[in-house]
């Protein structure tokens, strides 16, 4: 029998979760927004490069949550990163529909239905199967969106986009300033709405898919189903994402659907640390930003550098950098979790 | 949650071309306790993982109360109330204790935890720990909890006590005493500790070579040291 006793119990166990994982976020919240103030301030000549790097880190975000949590490989998320640009850029150059949020939602849109139909291939295999079907889906809608030029372009890229004032008020302006700010308020939210969905029963259930499918399908509960309901999500992050590049930069190039494109948010995930989301945001950060510098010094061996880099952090930490942090911080507090 | 009764009639399965067992037919009524024994490699996990619905079935029916769930996937059988501890316990090692009793909440409030908390005072202690940082007990009154959070019918339980240091047993068995005791659950025990399975079971089957060789209560296997001896290979 249940008393008043263990009922108030339970409600101040739930309720000091809910409070220690709000403190959690708030903490994400107050860094993004420091460092995204600092950028701010200290480099007011780079807020286009830091909106297109918040742009990646949807992309890298939503690749979080098919790889990190989920353990489905792919190498072809770029398809609906793209799926997400070409819809904001075509809804805006072709209808004339300029206003960015109603661009932002009918990428996140087709992203997320880009992302339904790729599960409902790239879930057919397994392993390198599975790889190997996420670079056909990302090379036929790279081909796909190269044929109807009509539409997107083709390698021309689709230009004409021209986002409206935000509220009728905040212009797009030339060095990217309401464009980064629009870029940090929408990586916020979706990083909190991101934590949030891991943290529920749905995020637990995609990750002991990820660890053991056949004991969740022995619990009793849908695997694919789930798993097609993750995609959906990080389809309509990763769409998100492309419509924010496409309402910052104006243009939507091939390159925004390409096996590249993939492969490099993989790369950043990596780099930051798979399945922890603030490692897509570190990962993310670190290689465009060396990227960035190192190309910047040397234009001709920059790649060699990067290449350099990515095996020293693979090498030595493969928990990525927020692994590596992880590390030390426990190692200060003389620990262990 | 009401028990119900489990039927196994003609039931032959394996995997791939090996048929493991064979013919195998019982019947447990609602919230009975059925022991399971045999010698190792008898068939005795492989009936488990084939009422679960993990094997291949080459003929036979399993019937769950009055739900026939010998077409059913996997998934489909937990659904209808069929909840199995496997023998390799099978968390998920990179979730916390509480993390894995959620994925085990089915559509239950998250409040049903205090439940598994009440049941195995340790696992609320560890709660914030990996499944990878739990000792073998602590790992298997974890699997146990999590299959029970989702209120099954009747529960199969492949070895529990393998492995584990005595007063652990002892704590799992008084636990799955006390789950027994109500009747809610017609529970399922296969279990190398002959003794420990005797004292749970209201009946007892033996199989040998895949196949039921002997069956009856524990009193009448507890009577008859010679069945004890050639097909448990021990005296106990």
């Amino acid at each position: 029998m249940t008393t008043d006793a263990t009922v108030k119990a339970r409600n101040a166990a739930s309720l000091g979760r809910v409070r220690r994982s709000a403190a959690v976020d708030a903490t994400a919240v107050v860094i993004i927004l420091a460092a995204a103030a600092l950028l701010y301030v200290l480099f007011p000549g780079s807020l286009a490069l830091f909106t297109r790097m918040v742009a990646i880190m949807m992309l890298a975000l939503s690749l979080d949550l098919v790889t990190g949590f989920a353990g489905i490989a792919t190498l072809g998320h770029a398809a609906l990163f793209g799926a997400g640009a070409y819809a904001a850029g075509i809804l805006a150059s072709k209808f004339g529909f300029t206003d960015p949020f109603a661009m932002l939602g009918v990428g996140a849109v087709a992203g997320a239905l880009a992302g339904i139909v790729s599960s409902v291939v790239i879930l057919r295999g397994r392993g390198l199967g599975q790889l190997v079907l996420s670079i056909a889906i990302v090379q036929l809608a790279h081909e796909a969106a190269n044929k109807l030029s009509a539409w997107t372009g083709g390698s021309d890229g689709l230009s004409g986009i021209a986002p409206a004032p935000i509220f009728g008020l905040y212009r797009f302006d030339l060095w990217g300033r309401t464009a980064f700010i629009l870029a940090v308020a929408l990586l916020v939210v979706v990083f909190v709405l991101l934590r949030v969905i891991i943290r529920s029963p749905f995020g637990m259930l995609c990750r002991g898919i990820k660890q053991d499918p056949v004991r969740v399908r022995a619990m009793g509960a849908p695997v694919y189903g789930t798993l097609v309901k993750l995609y959906a999500i990080a389809g309509a992050v990763a769409g998100l994402g492309g419509a924010l590049s496409a309402v910052a930069t104006k243009v939507v190039g091939l390159d925004s659907l390409s096996f590249t494109l993939s492969a490099e948010a993989l790369v950043m995930l990596v780099l930051g640390g798979v399945g922890k989301l603030f490692g897509a945001l570190i990962g993310t950060f670190v290689f465009i930003w060396f990227e960035h510098l190192v190309a910047a010094i040397n234009p001709f061996h920059w790649l060699t550098i990067v290449g350099v880099m990515l095996i020293v952090v693979v090498l030595f930490e493969p928990r990525g950098l927020t692994g590596a942090a992880e590390a030390l911080w426990t190692r200060a507090r003389g620990g262990r979790r | 949650m009401t028990a119900a009764p489990l039927d196994v009639h003609g039931l032959s399965a394996g995997y791939g071309p090996t048929r493991i067992i064979e013919d195998v037919t019982f019947h447990v009524p609602a919230g009975g306790r059925l022991a399971v024994l045999g010698r190792n490699g008898v068939g005795k996990t492989t009936l488990f993982a084939s009422i679960a619905g993990q094997t291949k079935r080459y003929a036979g029916h399993v019937t769950l109360g009055a739900l026939d769930i010998t077409a059913l996937d996997g998934s489909a059988r937990a659904l209808g109330g069929l909840g199995y501890v496997p023998q390799n316990r099978s968390i998920f090692q990179s979730l916390t204790v509480e993390e894995n009793l959620q994925v085990g909440l089915k559509s239950r409030p998250r409040s049903a935890i205090e439940e598994s908390y009440a049941m195995f005072p340790r696992l609320k202690e560890r709660r914030k720990n990996l499944g990878s940082q739990l000792s073998g007990g602590e790992q298997q009154m974890l699997a146990t909890a999590r299959t029970i959070l989702g209120q099954p019918t009747v529960l199969l339980l492949d070895e529990p006590l393998e492995g584990l240091a005595p007063v652990i047993c002892d704590e799992l068995m008084a636990a799955l005493t006390a789950l027994a005791a109500d009747r809610t659950t017609t529970i399922l025990l296969v279990e190398q500790r002959i003794k420990a399975a005797l004292d749970f079971a209201d009946d007892v089957i033996i199989l040998e070579r895949g196949r039921i060789a002997w069956q009856g209560t524990p009193a009448a296997l507890d009577a008859d040291q010679r069945v004890v001896e050639r097909l448990l290979g021990v005296g106990h």
